[in-house]
């Protein structure tokens, strides 16, 4: 388990690169003359600054095996971003380690933490909350250099004095450090490979930065000095010192929050128009039969010719991604969806849906994952136990394929064929497909429904068959537990994620991924593909919500605020808004198109799993493992926005004022809601385990 | 490293300590940490087990720390797999895939559900988990197969619908408010204060948001046969579920049957409350009654088929002479609160027989009789009643032919408020109309069908009843109740209509306490201030409902076309004896026969004996009577429902 971030420190350097080097530029044109002030030439001989490379173009280093690496490093940093900047063969790693060695006086950390607690303490209410987000980070590197330093007393004395003070939400890290108490130790461990190697990231006004300047030129306390150069990326902007419930909406992640500059680029959210299908419509269709985004499908045959020549502006190009071709199951599907859709129940504060909840029973094993498919008409739990089950929840059983002599003597031309493929003696109301060789943590159906994905503990996505219920790809490699899989809303691509802390991009017919998102300093725990296929939002152990472009693997968003692990995600139909929670509680609703928070919904008591917007997108349903189900009035916010369109603030995340959203909230008797996913008509679908006493 | 895991060290209680604060996202951290340690011990006692015997203290300690390290990095990578499998509890599986994965070797034997017990030797300061050894053989020989679990399924149920929990589905029903009032009426309903009892009995009547309690409160009326011993609250839960009925919101439907065997349970059972005679369980019975009476006449009752079932199963219970008397009391006062129709059709024909057997109980003059003969004489009383309900329904139809349909289209008289004879229309009006008589046809249908005309039944019953019938029956009067009510159940005007139904019997226990009275009512009352008609009854009840009731007899068409009808009257003028005598009544009450002039000694010995009696509540007598409370109860009830 201690192992992924051997190999991940790897790419996440490469990743990094681009990041850091960035900051660099942003730093450099900010703040950088009270950088240079604050670093007098002669106290930057630390080897630290081996580890930011980035920062040290310009500095010459003392040390000769500093030196020798980074010349090594050189036309890296000469280049832009190049991918050649990969830090960390495991001889390096002890390299980067030694950045913490210091010749201060170890003994004075105490008093040097407590100093610049008491400034901020003392400073004033307005840059207060800013300057406090400081403490974390220092508190952290002050407490490892005593560690690498071996200080083990002073590092165990400090660490019980300080750490209470710390905020919540720090204190899961906090545990992890704590275990980590001799310098060995240090080595192998994920969190302290990732503080080592990347820079936690604060946002400040510029008021605020001026006054910790001052502090800092009174004060010499080198140590701190190096601490804040070396291991903290202050982002300085200009404007009014944010407040309190500013600076905690977006702290909590685990290297601090977002840099302004990650969510610069323009994200292509819309939904691009349907093509055209001529498929005539027959009567006599007797199912529910669906793909995705029926509101836009409405609007296309509600008007045909009016709606369908506006393109939205915010609309990728149809070429950008190359897509399977519809084919005509496809395309009648796609109008049976839009028909399903017309009957749609128009949900809202007044209306709230109905819920269905279904509920396994019998289950010898605890379900990890359930997924539902588009149309609802299939459900697939996920056991710890390894097995993988598919239900029917549509009258229609399910049924096998003919065997091969029997296919052989059919008439490939006729019209019913498919029909025809499927042996009626084999109808079962479910099927159990064995494979993995340990808990399957998610199901996805393919939107024709044909195919299955699962992913399991054993490192592992494979791809079931729904014509055999057999097991036709095994995908490795993550080679760690793999968290989450989903396919993407055309079917053919699909994501998956996992411990190894890097999303992968799959096609079903390729046994190597074909992009990866490299860039979460933890586990990549959810994954959810963008309605238009563009884009892939992940949810990680890190705490942060990233959003990757399929077209160049480039992370194009980075969402801080959650203040634990994210388990959930969930995009609206309209493909601007997601939603996100997990283990704090908490209900994240993010503006993709400026990557900023836009309201928190509280309410939960245990870790929330599922996530659904309604068809229309107004309501947004939240379920976990304390066995409720929540409504949260969604629309409201989006009101609320629509009225002030303000993007002069995105500097500072400033909260919808919109009170509680919660519109209602029902409870379960013992079944946790591990899924939820509301049908064309609205009819919202829960499914959990009961579980015993 | 896995030998660690389950060493002898104070280890799995702390590594459950830390577990718990892993999970919880903020673990309050006053001071020092709690985290696994092993003591240095520890791993000496380890490293002799396998057989290194020289460990130095540096080298253990170091152990120990690393031994620590790690464990604590393994759970806290257990914990992961916790949170992705959607759990709340940490499971030995989740430890040891995160063994797995740190490329140790995984713990064997510890995957149960249940708790490990941890436990210290009682020699050595030595921990450890009691792990018995499973003699595999016997495990395999066992012959108890495990039960199959079966085969998971899916189940579908509304959660919500349109807003609204559904109840029906995983979800606990009620709201908080819903389920607050419940527990607020049920309290107040099962407590003493009668100002509460009012206000939630009332507010059960009216209250249109009761229904989804519904099935609740008909389970907590069904609870009469668990607190039988308790008149009091039987007394609360009958009148809860006549609130029940009289709310004009609920449709009781499926519940109905529940609610009836309740009833039928109270009117018919040897309730525990019935051994000790100062209980007065008659009342409870007649009430029991009464409401019988009203639930038949809520009018839901005929899809159910339960209109026929009941005199049957009164009857049952009556041609029973293993029942206790209290049933056949019981027996008596259902049937006349179902009518005129079931008493003549279920009592009058098995009078007969039944009454010899009543008076074999009533004749027994040994001690260890007394309260079984006081028992026949109350149900005497309420065969009276009955006689008398039958003839006079007689004699108003035959006297006035139109009486039945005036009185079935006469809308001045509220639902509400029927009096004995549209109680008897009410109740079985429907299988009138069936046989295709309709009010004047009425009095021809009876005649046909029962082939006993007035004056043979009159003089069938008299043989029985002696000057007693003709002192209730032949007044003239129509029959009209002589009302009483206890201050419990006055609150309810229906409850008086519902009550006329046995005017001896309330009498009777308005001078109740039972038998005692009559000893001190021994003196002849003062007759003369009695007028004779049906106005005398009520003075002697007096209070607001009496004049309410006489005001209403009469601007009753029918009463007054029964004062009209002199030819019945004189039947009966004719045979009444000394009617005046108002001791003769009392002693009617007391269960003699008329005919048996020693009415002093007679209800002194009454007297004496209730006193013997309530010296020994234990009956000898009781023993004869084969009462099986339990398996009788069964069958009735089963063929009731």
């Amino acid at each position: 388990m201690a192992d992924p971030n051997r190999t991940v420190v790897v790419t996440d350097g490469s990743n990094d690169a681009s990041a850091v080097s960035g900051a660099a530029a942003g730093v450099q044109s900010s703040p950088k003359g009270e950088k240079g002030a604050g670093t007098d030439p002669s106290k930057m001989d630390q080897q630290t600054l081996a580890a930011v490379l980035q920062f040290l173009k310009n500095n010459k280093l003392r040390d000769a095996e500093a030196a020798l690496r980074r010349e090594a490093k050189l036309p890296d940093g000469n280049g832009d971003s190049g991918g050649s900047s990969r830090v960390a063969t495991s001889g390096e790693v002890s390299l980067v380690l030694s950045a913490y060695e210091s010749e201060g006086d170890l003994a004075r950390y105490c008093e040097y933490y407590n100093s610049l607690s008491s400034f901020i303490e003392s400073s004033l209410d307005a840059h207060k909350h800013e300057l406090g987000c400081l403490l974390y980070p220092v508190f952290i590197h002050m407490y490892l250099q005593l560690v690498y330093n071996r200080h083990e007393k002073e590092a165990h004395k400090f660490f019980n004095r300080f750490s209470v003070e710390q905020e919540d939400w720090h204190q899961e890290d906090l545990r992890t450090l704590s275990t980590v108490k001799t310098r060995e130790q240090m080595e192998g461990n994920d969190l302290m490979d990732t503080f080592r190697s990347s820079k936690f990231v604060l946002r400040m006004s510029r008021d605020s930065y001026q006054s910790l300047r001052r502090y800092l030129k009174q004060n010499e306390h080198r140590e701190l000095l190096s601490i804040l150069q070396d291991h903290l990326f202050i982002d300085v902007f200009d404007g009014v010192p944010r407040n309190r419930e500013q600076v905690q909406a977006t702290s909590g992640a685990m290297m601090g929050e977002a840099r302004r500059d990650a969510n610069k680029v323009k994200v292509l959210y819309g939904l691009p128009k349907e093509p055209d299908i001529n498929v005539p419509l027959d009567d006599d269709d007797e199912g529910v039969e669906g793909e995705d985004k029926p509101k836009k499908k409405k609007q296309k045959k509600d008007l045909l010719l009016n709606k369908n020549k506006k393109a939205d502006p915010n609309a990728p190009p149809p070429s950008r991604i190359p897509l399977p071709e519809l084919k005509d199951a496809d395309k009648l599907e796609k109008v049976l969806s839009w028909k399903e859709g017309l009957k749609r129940v128009p949900l809202g504060r007044e209306n709230l849906p109905s819920i269905c909840f279904y509920t396994l029973a019998n289950a010898y094993q605890n379900v990890s994952a359930v997924g539902v498919s588009e149309d609802s008409s299939l459900l697939a739990a996920g056991f710890e136990d390894s097995n993988v089950r598919v239900w029917s929840l549509s009258p229609q059983r399910l049924r096998t394929m003919r065997n091969a002599s029997e296919l052989d003597q059919l008439d490939k031309e006729a019209d019913d064929i498919v029909e025809r493929m499927m042996d009626e003696k084999t109808a079962a109301d479910s099927w159990l497909l064995h494979g993995h060789t340990g808990p399957v943590y998610s199901t996805s159906f393919s939107p024709d429904r044909e195919q299955l994905l699962t992913s399991s503990e054993d490192g592992t996505v494979r791809l079931w068959s729904l014509h055999t219920y057999s097991n036709l790809v095994v995908y490795k490699g993550h080679n760690y537990p793999v968290w989450d899989v989903q396919f993407s809303p055309t079917g053919y691509y699909f994501v998956s994620g996992g411990h190894d802390r890097v999303a992968r991009l799959w096609g079903t017919d390729q046994f190597q991924p074909i992009r990866m998102f490299v860039g979460h300093y933890s586990d990549v725990t959810c994954i959810q593909y963008h309605p238009n296929s563009n884009y892939v939002a992940t949810g990680s152990s890190d705490r942060t919500v990233r959003l990757w472009d399929v077209l160049n693997g480039n992370c194009v968003r980075v969402m801080t605020g959650h203040k634990a692990a994210v388990h959930t995600l969930a995009w609206s139909p309209d493909g601007r808004y997601l939603a996100s929670a997990g283990v704090d509680k908490n209900v994240l609703l993010w503006d993709i198109a400026y990557g900023r928070l836009l309201a928190e919904m509280k309410g939960h008591t245990d870790p929330i799993y599922s996530l659904c917007f309604s068809r229309e997108g107004s309501i947004l349903a939240s379920g976990g493992i304390d066995n409720t189900v929540k409504i949260w009035d969604v629309q409201k916010v989006f009101e609320e926005i629509a009225g002030s369109d303000d993007l002069t603030s995105l500097d500072r995340a400033s909260l919808v004022e919109v009170g509680s959203l919660l519109l209602g909230s029902f409870q379960t008797k013992a079944t946790p809601v591990l899924k939820l996913h509301f049908s064309h008509r609205n009819l919202l679908l829960g499914c959990g385990r009961y579980q015993h006493s | 490293m896995q030998n660690m895991n389950d060493s002898h060290a104070p280890l799995p209680s702390q590594q459950s300590s830390e577990t718990t604060s892993a999970s919880g996202a903020s673990a309050s951290t006053s001071g020092e940490r709690k985290f696994a340690q092993i003591p240095k011990e520890s791993v000496k006692a380890h490293a002799e087990s396998i057989g290194i015997s020289e460990v130095s203290d540096d080298v253990s300690a170091m152990v120990a720390e690393d031994a620590c390290y790690r464990l604590r990095e393994v759970m806290q990578a257990s914990c992961q797999f916790m949170r992705h499998a959607k759990r709340k509890r940490l499971t030995a599986e989740d430890f040891n895939r995160a063994l797995r994965w740190s490329n140790v070797e995984p713990m064997y034997g510890h995957n149960s559900p249940d708790p490990m017990v941890f436990r210290p030797t009682k020699d050595a300061e030595l921990y450890f988990y009691e792990d018995r050894e499973i003699n595999l053989t016997e495990f395999a020989m066992e012959t108890i197969l495990p039960r199959n679990p079966g085969e998971t399924t899916v189940k579908a149920q509304w959660l919500v619908v349109e807003g609204r929990d559904k109840g029906a589905g995983s979800s606990p029903a009620l709201s908080e408010e819903l389920v607050q009032y419940y527990d607020q009426v049920t309290r107040a309903i099962l407590g003493g204060n009668e100002q509460l009892i009012k206000t939630a009995l009332a507010d059960l009547r009216t209250n249109s948001r009761v229904s989804a309690l519904l099935p609740y409160f008909v389970y907590l009326v069904g609870e009469v046969k668990s607190i039988s011993h308790d008149l009091e609250a039987l007394t609360r839960l009958l009148q809860t579920a006549q609130a029940l009925i009289q709310n004009p919101h609920l449709y009781l439907g499926p519940y109905l049957k529940q609610l009836v065997a309740s009833v039928m349970y109270c009117i018919l059972e040897p309730l525990a409350a019935s051994i000790n005679p100062l209980n007065d369980h008659w009342a409870l019975r007649d009430y029991a009654a009464r409401l019988l009476a009203q639930i038949c006449r809520s009018g839901c009752m005929s899809v159910e088929g339960l209109q026929k079932q009941l005199p049957l199963a009164l009857q049952k219970v009556l041609v029973d002479p293993a029942r206790p008397l209290c049933s056949h009391y019981g027996a008596v006062v259902g049937l006349t609160a179902l009518g005129s129709k079931a008493v003549e059709e279920v009592l009058y024909p098995q009078l007969g027989t039944y009454w010899p057997f009543l008076q074999s109980w009533m004749e027994d003059r040994t001690i260890s009789n007394a309260q079984a003969k006081a028992d026949a004489h109350r149900v005497q009383g309420a065969i009276l009643s009955a006689a008398e309900l039958l003839l006079k329904t007689y004699q108003q139809s035959s006297s006035d032919p139109h009486a039945e349909s005036s009185h079935e289209s006469s809308p001045n008289q509220s639902p509400h408020h029927p009096d004995a004879s549209d109680f008897t229309i009410g109740t079985f009006g429907h299988l009138l109309e069936s046989s295709g008589t309709a009010g004047p046809n009425s009095g021809g249908h009876r005649r046909d069908k029962g082939p006993v005309p007035i004056t043979q039944m009159y003089s069938d019953l008299y043989s029985f009843f002696g000057d007693s019938l003709a002192v209730r029956v032949g007044n003239g009067a129509p029959f009209v109740p002589a009302k009483e009510d206890e201050s419990d159940q006055d609150v309810e005007p229906i409850i008086e209509a519902g009550s006329s139904a046995f005017p001896s019997v309330q009498v009777e226990r308005a001078d109740l306490p039972p038998m005692l009275t009559f000893a001190g009512n021994g003196q002849p009352i003062d007759l003369s201030s009695m007028p004779s008609t049906s106005e005398a009854t009520h003075t002697t009840t007096g209070g607001r409902r009496t004049s309410k009731r006489r005001q209403s007899s009469k601007e009753s068409p029918k009463s007054k076309r029964a004062r009209r009808a002199p030819s019945m009257s004189d039947i009966f003028s004719l045979s009444r004896a000394s009617q005046r005598r108002r001791d003769i009544v009392v002693n009617i009450r007391g269960g003699r026969q008329v005919g048996k002039k020693k009415t002093k000694p007679g209800a002194l010995l009454g007297a004496e004996l209730s006193r013997l009696c309530r010296r020994v509540p234990f009956v000898g007598k009781r023993k004869k009577v084969k009462t099986l409370p339990g398996k009788v109860l069964q069958p009735s009830m089963g063929m009731l429902l």
